[in-house]
């Protein structure tokens, strides 16, 4: 009951965070998600029925596989609330801010050559994949 | 054989390590990068000889006591799969060489991880393991997508991130109450489960739901015309072929194997099939640029893919296979033409272009070829897959299900129509006469020989990066002719694949046997 309420509660929070404007009110809103999914991955393995942790010892030993996806879950989880702050940095420095949903201030100037939708030129970047 | 069934997700990230270490060396990169993807596509070609007459091959990996490992299984459809995947990606790095988009460091590495989780859920027999690769593949889109860094690269990256981790976190709470009410995450060992345990519905569909969203199935489809058109374009072709393949893959696979004998599931998506068919090629009409249009297509031939699930038969299953093999290369070329064509007059919006078939003719053609297939028209390959779908849809008395994929068909080729006029037909423009895009190209003009008034010069501009650009859609465009042509070579190759998908007991004896 209470991992099904943690569960509840967890993305509830998390979706509301990602339905916000904001990388940055996303990313913890993924952060809450991934939490809940990692607490039903233990909760599918039964936590009312908790073994000992060895193979071998007296009693059944304990689930190994729900841990082993919870491990695999928060590390992936881990890697892309990574990449979302760096989107989200890389907004700053674009947009100025981390809200991608905000109508461009920059008014576009309608000269051919100017960057439109499909321009497919790579930006420059130095050697080290940098764009000055 | 246990080496060549680990060896679609081994080899490429073994590669992208290597590819790594060479970070400074981006001739080093393509040459490895190259190299391996020649090497998956050997891999494939043994997996294709070995499950050959409707055989699986199985493995477990890890093999701890108490029967914990993760099995690797390929039969015919994985390893057709596996082979025309490998295939196509070697086109889009060629194009993405000779474009010069690959010369960022993270690029080939990033690519090779893209096909390790792609050509990975492949193989893989565990509903977990498959996470894990589409993880490892969603990441390395994410960076792709985004690696150009500009404004509306990080604006559509968020769009396109933000869907996918949803979908992900669908999969895994699934996953997680499937595992509950079953037990295992093992493909094999769910045959059948949603029939025969109540409390794994749930899950299930969770599973089916969240891979829907990778598949761009209506009405889960709208992130991908919004972002896949502002990523590098030899980069969109490559999601293009690899993706949301993945996707549609994964739902044959349970189809055939979590729920089979689920008519509910059969239904639901023969319904789903039958409205993206329709709202993906109406979308197509609002676009006025060659990947905007492109990409609502992606949507709509989705519905053709996933139509054969709606059939349910042997038949059905053999259409579809065909259809998506060489789909496959087809939309693979489709985007590389518009990689070509962005390439040399700089845009891709209808508007600025025209004339192209003058001044560029092995584009048109390379262009013209996949797209008759696409839109299904003799003797191209297409129209063989898209035949044997509408037939075996009124086969099961599937009246309107085929009648929408004939009318889609039209109106597929009307939209091709569109592009073919607005880019290569018509007067010619400015930006096709001058050839912006290839400025990177040319070498540079020595002193005193610029300054230069003169109207464009009219010999085209011919070096080994333009030849390389425009090949590869030109072979597809010959590899559809001929398959059309073998179209019964074709059947025989993929019909016992599609058998193994409707029923699935030598995949499951394979597993049972490893």
């Amino acid at each position: 009951m209470t991992a099904a309420l943690v569960v509840g509660i967890l993305a509830a929070a998390g979706t509301y965070l990602v339905l916000q404007r904001g990388i940055v009110r996303i990313t913890l809103g993924f952060v809450l998600i991934g939490h809940a999914a990692t607490t039903a991955l233990l909760a599918a393995g039964g936590v009312a029925r908790r073994g000992i942790p060895f193979v071998g010892g007296e009693g059944t030993p304990g689930d190994p596989l729900p841990q082993a996806f919870a491990l695999t879950a928060i590390v992936i989880s881990f890697g892309v609330t990574a990449f979302l702050l760096t989107l989200a940095y890389r907004a700053r420095d674009t947009i100025g801010t981390d809200d991608v949903e905000a109508p461009d201030p920059t008014p576009r100037s309608a000269a051919p050559g100017h960057r439109d939708d499909t321009t497919s030129r790579p930006a420059p970047t130095d050697v080290e994949g940098r764009t000055p | 054989m246990s080496a060549l069934l680990v060896a679609p997700l081994a080899l490429p990230l073994t590669a992208a390590g290597i590819m790594l270490l060479l970070w400074r060396r981006p001739a080093a990169q393509r040459i490895v990068s190259l190299a391996g993807v020649v090497a998956l596509v050997a891999v494939g070609i043994g997996l294709v000889v070995a499950t050959a007459g409707g055989a699986a091959e199985a493995t477990r990996v890890g093999d701890w006591p108490g029967g914990l490992a993760i099995p690797f299984v390929a039969d015919g459809t994985s390893a057709l799969l596996i082979t025309a995947a490998a295939a196509v990606s070697l086109l889009c790095l060629v194009v993405a060489a000779a474009r010069g988009e690959d010369r960022h460091p993270l690029f080939h590495p990033l690519v090779a991880v893209l096909l390790a989780g792609v050509l990975g859920s492949f193989v893989t027999g565990d509903l977990f393991n498959l996470f894990v690769t589409f993880e490892v593949m969603l990441i390395a889109s994410y960076v792709l997508m985004a690696i150009r860094g500009g404004r509306r690269e990080v604006r559509a990256g968020t769009i396109y991130v933000t869907v996918n981790l949803l979908a992900s976190a669908l999969l895994l709470i699934g996953i997680g109450l499937l595992y509950g009410a079953a037990g295992t995450v093992e493909l094999a060992a769910l045959h059948r489960v949603v029939v025969e345990v109540p409390n794994a519905r749930i899950g299930a569909s969770m599973v089916a739901v969240a891979v829907a969203v990778k598949a761009s199935l209506v009405p889960l489809h709208s992130w991908l015309p919004r972002v896949y058109p502002v990523a590098g374009p030899a980069v969109t072709a490559l999601f293009s072929a690899l993706l949301t393949k993945a996707g549609v893959y994964v739902l044959y696979r349970l189809s055939s194997t979590v729920f089979a004998d689920v008519t509910i599931f059969r239904e639901v998506l023969l319904v789903a099939a039958v409205v993206t068919m329709v709202v993906g090629v109406l979308g197509a009409v609002g676009r006025g640029d060659v990947r905007g249009i492109l990409s609502f297509h992606m949507v709509s031939q989705v519905g053709y893919l996933v139509l054969p699930i709606g059939i349910g038969t042997v038949a059905g299953f053999t259409a579809g296979l065909i259809y998506l093999l060489q789909y496959l290369a087809v939309k693979g070329a489709l985007f590389l033409s518009a990689a070509a064509i962005e390439t040399f007059a700089g845009t891709g919006r209808l508007a600025r272009l025209g004339g192209m078939l003058r001044t560029r003719p092995a584009v048109a053609i390379g262009f013209l070829l996949p797209a008759l297939s696409l839109a299904g028209i003799p003797p191209t390959s297409g129209f063989v897959g898209k035949f044997l779908l509408i037939d075996a849809a009124f086969d099961q008395q599937l009246l309107l299900a085929g009648g929408v994929a004939v009318a889609v068909s039209f109106a597929t080729l009307l939209s091709m129509l569109k592009i073919w006029n607005g880019v290569f037909w018509g007067e010619r423009t400015d930006e096709v006469a001058r050839e912006p895009g290839l400025a990177g190209f040319r070498p540079a003009i020595p002193a005193g020989g610029a300054g230069d008034d003169d109207p464009p010069r009219p010999e085209r501009f011919v070096s080994a990066r333009t030849v390389a650009l425009v090949t590869p859609p030109l072979l597809v465009g010959g590899l559809v002719l001929l398959l059309g042509v073998l179209a019964g070579p074709l059947i025989d190759l993929v019909q016992p694949a599609a058998e193994t998908l409707v029923d699935p007991q030598p995949y499951l004896d394979a597993v049972r046997e490893a």
